[in-house]
């Protein structure tokens, strides 16, 4: 029973670690990175459903019957370029933020905000 | 550093669960664009951070909750690599079974993103290019800066002998490589999202080594816009042709008079501009950055 689940375990340990560090972070980019680990975490999540024992990768092949669910890996596939080009949306805002206010540290943002 | 590792060992955790194609992505993206773009957003925003003492127990605490539910939650889920898991039961199967004669094409990946689903990789691409249109605003820089001198703060790479050797044989490989993976996303692994990755790669590489004027030299950002956009409109234009045929938006089945081959021609074409799209906003986002932290640099 146990062994059989470690994938979830795995990515669970993964997301958590990626929500800590964005809690507890007040660096913006920081934050950013924890979004990251806890995005990928989401994408091994659905790659491991979309795993079956024994089968082989999503592409016909001779001799083989049995594939792996290609759906996930089709969703996961554009997830990862779309996240890698939000992140550099994500990633401009900082940079911005540090232009308009010298600092991406959220506790002085918030008191610089706070005195304006 | 570690942002790359971590994408490259995230990459072979996919190809250990067959998952070629998403392996194939994040390599490209993991391990090659994203610590590229946090390097120099780094340069931008500052390297070092302030040690501020707060107390993260709560958090901790929070996380620690949180993560111990989800496990509990889990021992419900289907065993890993189970075959009778739920995933498995209801369009995956026809998937499975269906598209190689449905589709005629070998590599299913390529068949659901490009034919079944491909409502959905439109959307996709709507956002990529919606992303960069929002990085470009953000940081395209006022006109004075519109000419940024040949000695920058990206150049820096520029003493080192033996990268620049290695890279002037490296990059055409690479270029030629993301080529191959685009044409041949229906057989192999690889379609337009790896392969736009790839290329839009080879590309930052080159503009890491060489200094960014040099690379927007080669590659003009206004045709990257051009092109960008382009991608969009073909990908969305294949739609309409589809339309125009007498079926539904995006589907292929009477663009020639065999229904496998007007699909061929239909999930070739998609690609064609998923690929475009995807280099050319990659690309074009890096030299957003670049460009701002040199103009930064300047001002300084």
């Amino acid at each position: 029973m146990l062994p059989e689940l470690y994938n979830y375990w795995v990515v669970i340990v993964l997301m958590m670690i990626g929500f800590y560090i964005v809690i507890v972070q007040g660096n913006l980019i920081k934050k950013l990175i924890g979004l990251n680990i806890f995005q990928t975490s989401v994408f091994i999540f659905y790659i491991s459903v979309g795993k079956v024992e024994g089968g082989s990768a999503p592409i016909l092949a001779e001799g083989v019957s049995v594939y792996s669910n290609p759906l996930p890996h089709v969703l996961i596939l554009t997830a990862i370029v779309v996240g890698i080009a939000t992140m550099a949306l994500a990633l401009a805002l900082v940079v911005r933020i540090k232009n308009a206010y010298g600092t991406v540290e959220e506790e002085e943002l918030q008191e610089r905000d706070l005195r304006c | 550093m570690l942002a790359g590792i971590y994408g490259l060992l995230s990459a072979s955790f996919f190809v250990s669960m067959d998952a070629v194609d998403v392996a194939f992505t994040e390599a490209a993206v993991g391990a090659g664009v994203f610590p590229l773009l946090m390097l120099t957003a780094l340069t931008v925003a500052g390297r070092y951070e302030q040690t501020v003492h707060r107390r993260p127990r709560a958090a901790f605490f929070l996380v620690l909750v949180t993560g111990a539910l989800m496990i509990v939650g889990t021992l419900d889920m289907p065993a890993f690599g189970s075959l009778d898991a739920p995933a498995h039961t209801h369009v995956a199967a026809r998937y499975i079974e269906l598209s190689p004669t449905e589709i005629g094409i070998p590599n299913m990946v390529t068949s659901v993103l490009a034919d079944y689903r491909a409502f959905d990789t439109l959307g996709e691409v709507v956002v990529v290019f919606t992303a960069v249109v929002g990085v470009l605003i953000m940081l395209t820089p006022g006109e004075q800066r519109q000419q940024p001198s040949p000695a920058n703060a990206v150049e820096t790479m520029r003493s080192h002998m033996i990268l620049r050797v290695v890279s002037k044989m490296l990059i055409p490989l690479m270029l030629l490589f993301a080529l191959y993976v685009q044409f041949h996303g229906e057989y192999g692994p690889g379609g337009g999202f790896q392969a736009g990755v790839i290329f839009a790669a080879a590309i930052i590489l080159y503009a890491m080594l060489f200094g960014l004027v040099k690379a927007q030299a080669a590659i003009k950002p206004s045709i990257l816009r051009l092109l960008a956009a382009f991608g969009v409109l073909l990908y969305g234009g294949v739609g309409v042709v589809s339309f125009l045929t007498g079926v539904n938006y995006l589907d292929y089945s009477r663009l020639a008079t065999d229904p496998v081959v007007g699909r061929h021609i239909g999930i070739f074409s998609i690609e064609l501009g998923v690929g475009i799209t995807v280099a050319a906003a990659m690309i074009l986002i890096f030299y957003a950055f670049a460009g701002y932290a040199t103009g930064r640099a300047e001002a300084e």
